[in-house]
């Protein structure tokens, strides 16, 4: 049937390696890359000088939720591993975060690590079951994750150290303290995810991620290890979305159940998609949407400001139906045949 | 004893809920391969359409049927209008705008109903089966009336050239219109049914419940959930499904001490789960062996 | 003088007026967001999100400060009500509390809702050293004035009216089996510990029976179902209106007749009682400090014929039902009188002592003999609340006005 078909998101890039036949001005497109690179992060660095704190404090959790997005891609967009649940990895990463702060006082660097671990192990075991399941099924039960996420918080048992209901208050330590120092944090660690990321897919084991989606039978068939890759692909996206958590945990300074519902989980999917599939800096503009796009339509009317975001979701999708990265793709691609 | 026989039986209610909801998804996934994320909130959508029309007057069962036409136009409206310009667009568009028609829905309904719960008036009389103090008259007649539906359907699939056109045109679109079947309007067609199947869940699930426009949130996950157990692909199965997972919840939260109440969202995560890993067709479902 | 020195003297002369102008136009103190003429509050609601119902309370009161700038606001300066939606998701409050104080640059926070969601900017809006007055919720934590100076509650806790419910038992039916139906959340678990403080070690041994829901529940048929089991005859319903609803009508049916203990957080009228059934709702007991807009003992009183008024003009299309609309009329109200209290004096530090020297206000929409008071130890507002039986179509008080002070 075509469940297969159905994760193979068309648009996604297929070609690993830049290709290098196209050039634009006279320059290859690996070094119109680096270029935009360049503008980017310098452009990242001067904004919060110019604009206020509450703004910067806006940009810090766009930043957040961009990781959390490129750990997503990785699930859904490179392998192809269509996730709903990604909230319940965010959750874990910031509890973690906030119980180490709380019941041991560990110093934040170290809790972002063992966040990071918990995590990826947390996706690894989820991941193996996961294997059997496919597209659809696969969704429903991280779909089903999502929402158990918010209850198994609350639980009696693990009250004494989650906080139950009540929620935990997380103190920053003193070097974070302040949205100009938190903003260029989360920006150097956004800085390593995309590296990371782009390192990951580039690699023979993303070229293994890439082609598990795209092809399964002829993948396996050419001996890669499916359960392996897939197992280490949920651990590994888990891992970068746990660590957002932490961040967040930092961000807010506050954690409890409700922070951490489905909604989240259909956020993150948005974002991804909006931003593109399979595209690493396609996740910042996701991030940037799923925060600021919520705002806009409160502006435009209160009372209906979820059916405005809806129609502006419709919108996007019609205008760039592959994303933002797609649209980007295409937009090139049009401007160089017009230079030919 | 006579607890357990409560917990059944109330589960067999609930279930009847999950039932409901499970046929809808299982009849849209038929129809047009996905799963609609919006499919609850149009159901309770058309419920508040059809207490309205109550509201102001009209008989029940004329509301109930002007009800079902409005909501089968709607869903072929939105296929036609919403949908038709992105056919070829990739699987995970289609997704987002399921969100959106979700976010939609939802915060229209409340715009316009707002979101004290109202009651929904049922069309069983009032007097328990028997006398009985376990299960009311109106949960057994909504079990019915799903077994009906569910035969309704299982007929058209089975037993009719549009029904088979429709399974042709999910299946392999392509082969479908090589043969004539005119894909897109069986999309729509699809459409329409759901909706209107959904429809009628919304109605016989709001006397229960209280409607309001947050009802069928929780209900959404326990439909997926008996659809998946009971088999995608059966909407027999899919019923079947629903009324384990109404029945199931209810035991597991009565009788094993360390799940309680706190736990039975995560019984049903489990549920599936397990059912996925041992079976993952479902119970009832067809099992699709590929062969390289 | 030279040119340049008559510049001088003249620049000098003209800061020297402005400044002083500038001062002694100031016959008002001000903090950012007060001025002569205007007065920002800033407020968040879940607009959107599951606790959506609750939204009705910001559009009361956004209504109501209309009223009162239409009658030439408060010492002549206008109210700005900004409310922003928060969805009921802490990090959003979070985000929208920040944009209030740092971008809207509000005077104070009036009435935003929820617990977890306060929880979240607790520490925050203390630390910015602004008013976060009269929360809409009735967790406990919120009248801990040598904690949090600037934070204050409103409604009688849950704690409270957990206590008036525990000793009611103690005192009427000291040999009974208590089964709980509670929300699993802050709000739920709050009332079940107020019993437990009203009960003290006898809880154990009375309480039978605890049942926990998620709002995420389609019922909670199959946990009123444990509780009959348990052989409690005495039914405590923490539940929000839906599912306190869902509970009246399966206790009805079961044929169960235990003590109906009804939390007042659901005891509205068309929220709860009629979509459950007049006829199934008879004898439930409840503990509430407002007058409930449907209750035909009510019609005629002053204060509700009021407030009918002001829901012709100000909000013709709201829902006279509602009980949630007088509520929000009514602590609008109290802020109303702070404010005056204030005067010119609107600096932050002011706002919060006028709040905390309310005597003996009698806040409009309340229970005859409920009145507001605070003092600088007690950050409780409304301390008391009245028994009521609902009998034929309406609640009946009974007993005495009960003073729960919960800081003890």
């Amino acid at each position: 049937m075509s469940s297969i078909e159905m994760i193979t998101p068309a648009g996604a890039p297929r070609d690993v390696n830049p290709s290098e036949a196209y050039s634009l001005f006279g320059m290859k497109i690996s070094t119109l890359n680096k270029l935009g690179i360049l503008v980017f992060v310098i452009v990242a660095l001067i904004v919060p000088l110019v604009v206020e704190s509450y703004t910067i404090f806006q940009f810090t959790r766009a930043g957040i939720l961009a990781i959390a997005i490129v750990g997503l891609n990785l699930l859904t967009g490179i392998n192809g591993q269509f996730s709903l649940g990604h909230s319940a990895f965010f959750a874990l990463g910031a509890y973690v975060t906030a119980i180490m702060i709380d019941q041991w006082e560990v110093a934040y660097i170290g809790t972002l690590v063992v966040s990071g671990v918990i995590c990826f192990i947390a996706g690894f075991l989820f991941g193996l079951p996961a294997l059997r399941l496919e597209g659809l099924y696969l969704a429903l039960a991280t779909f089903a994750l999502a929402i158990a996420t918010p209850q198994l918080l609350k639980y009696d048992l693990f009250e004494h150290w989650t906080g139950g209901v009540q929620g935990l208050d997380v103190f920053p330590p003193d070097w974070l303290d302040g949205d100009l120092n938190l903003y260029y944090f989360v920006f150097v660690m956004l800085m390593i995810a995309f590296a990371t990321s782009y390192c990951l897919v580039h690699s023979r084991t993303g070229r293994a991620m890439i082609a598990l989606r795209d092809n399964p039978l002829s993948a396996q068939t050419m001996g890669v290890n499916a359960p392996l890759y897939k197992s280490v692909t949920f651990g590994v996206s888990a891992l970068f979305t746990g660590v957002a958590g932490s961040l967040d945990a930092i961000a807010i300074q506050y954690v409890a159940p409700d922070s951490f519902t489905f909604a989240l989980a259909i956020s993150l999917l948005v974002g991804l998609v909006i931003g593109g599939m399979g595209s690493i800096p396609g996740a910042l503009f996701g991030g940037i949407f799923i925060l600021f796009i919520p705002n806009l339509a409160e502006e435009v009317s209160k009372g209906l400001s979820w059916a405005v975001y809806g129609a502006f979701l419709i919108l996007a999708v019609y205008v760039m139906p592959t994303g933002s990265a797609g649209l980007m793709r295409m937009a090139i691609g049009r401007f160089k045949k017009r230079i030919e | 004893m006579d607890l357990l026989i409560q917990q059944v039986l109330g589960g067999l209610a609930t279930g009847g809920i999950y039932a409901c909801l499970a046929l809808a998804v299982v009849m849209i996934y038929q129809a047009i391969d996905h799963f609609n994320f919006a499919q609850g909130e149009m159901a309770t959508f058309s419920t508040f359409v059809c207490w309205q029309l109550i509201f102001w007057g009209m008989d029940y069962w004329l509301a109930f049927a002007l009800t079902l036409i409005l909501s089968f136009v709607a869903g072929v409206v939105i296929e036609r209008v919403v949908f038709k310009p992105i056919h070829d667009a990739p699987v995970m568009s289609h997704v987002i705008v399921f969100i959106a028609l979700f976010s939609v829905f939802n915060s229209v309904s409340g715009f316009i109903w707002d979101f004290t719960i109202k009651e929904m008036p049922s069309p069983f009389p009032k007097e328990p089966l028997f006398g009985n103090t376990y299960i009311g008259m109106h949960e057994t007649g909504m079990v019915f009336v799903t077994v009906i539906m569910l035969c309704l359907i299982f007929a058209f699939f089975r037993y009719t050239k549009i029904g088979l056109a429709m399974r042709a045109a999910a299946a392999n679109p392509d082969s479908a219109r090589l043969v004539g079947v005119n894909v897109g309007w069986m999309l729509a067609l699809g459409w329409g049914l759901a909706a209107a199947v959904g429809a009628v869940g919304g109605i016989m699930i709001a006397p229960m419940v209280f409607l309001d426009p947050n009802m069928m949130l929780g209900i959404l996950l326990y439909g997926f959930a008996g659809a998946v157990v009971g088999g995608l692909t059966s909407p027999g199965g899919a019923v079947v499904g629903g009324f384990m997972v109404g029945v199931i919840e209810n035991l597991m939260g009565t009788f094993v001490p360390f799940i309680g109440t706190q736990l039975k969202l995560s019984v049903a995560l489990l549920l599936i789960v397990i059912v996925l890993l041992v079976r993952p067709a479902g119970l009832f479902g067809r099992v699709v062996v590929s062969r390289v | 003088m030279t040119r340049f020195k008559k510049l001088i003297v003249g620049a000098t002369a003209m800061t020297a007026l402005a400044l002083t102008a500038g001062a002694a136009n100031a016959a008002g103190k001000y903090d950012e967001g007060a001025s002569d003429t205007e007065i920002k509050i800033g407020n968040t609601n879940p607009y959107s999100g599951p606790a959506s119902s609750y939204a009705v309370i910001g559009k009361s009161i956004d209504a109501y400060f209309k009223e009162i700038n239409d009658r030439g606001g408060i010492n002549g300066r206008k109210l700005n009500f900004i409310s922003l939606d928060d969805g009921y998701s802490p990090p959003k409050t979070k985000e929208q509390f920040r944009r209030l104080v740092e971008k809207e640059k509000v005077l104070f926070i009036f009435q935003s809702l929820g617990t977890p969601t306060n929880s979240a900017v607790h520490k925050y809006i203390n630390r910015k050293k602004v008013p976060h007055l009269f929360v809409a919720t009735g967790a406990t934590k919120w009248g801990d004035p040598e904690n949090y100076p600037w934070t204050m509650g409103y409604q009688p806790n849950y704690q409270t009216a957990g206590k008036i419910f525990g000793n009611y038992v103690l005192q009427n039916k000291p040999k009974g089996k208590i089964g709980i139906l509670y929300q699993n959340d802050d709000y739920g678990k709050d009332y079940v510990i107020g019993m437990q403080l009203a009960l003290g070690d006898k809880f154990d041994k009375m309480v039978i029976a605890q049942q926990s829901y998620e709002t995420t529940d389609p019922t909670v048929d199959s946990q009123v179902v444990n509780l009959r089991a348990s052989g409690a005859d005495v039914f405590y319903n923490v539940a929000i209106p839906k599912f306190a609803a869902q509970g009246i009508k399966k206790v009805h049916d079961m044929g169960w007749k235990p003590l109906h203990l009804l939390n007042d957080v659901s005891a509205s009228i068309p929220s709860t009682i009629k979509p459950a059934g007049f006829e199934k709702s008879q004898g439930i007991l409840t503990a509430g400090y407002m007058m409930d807009p449907n209750d035909p003992q009510w019609t005629d009183h002053e204060e509700m014929v009021a407030w009918r008024a002001f829901m012709a003009k100000y909000q013709p299309k709201g829902d006279l039902s509602n009980l949630n609309n007088v509520y929000g009329w009514a602590v609008a109200h109290l802020m109303e009188q702070v404010l005056i209290q204030a005067g010119d004096d609107l600096t932050r530090a002011n706002i919060m002592k006028q709040a905390a020297s309310v005597k003996d206000f009698r806040v409009p929409g309340l229970l005859p003999g409920i009145n507001a008071n605070t003092s600088a130890t007690d950050f409780y507002p409304l301390e008391q609340m009245q028994m009521q039986r609902f009998e034929g179509e309406g609640w009946v008080r009974f007993g005495e006005i009960i003073s729960a002070g919960s800081g003890s």
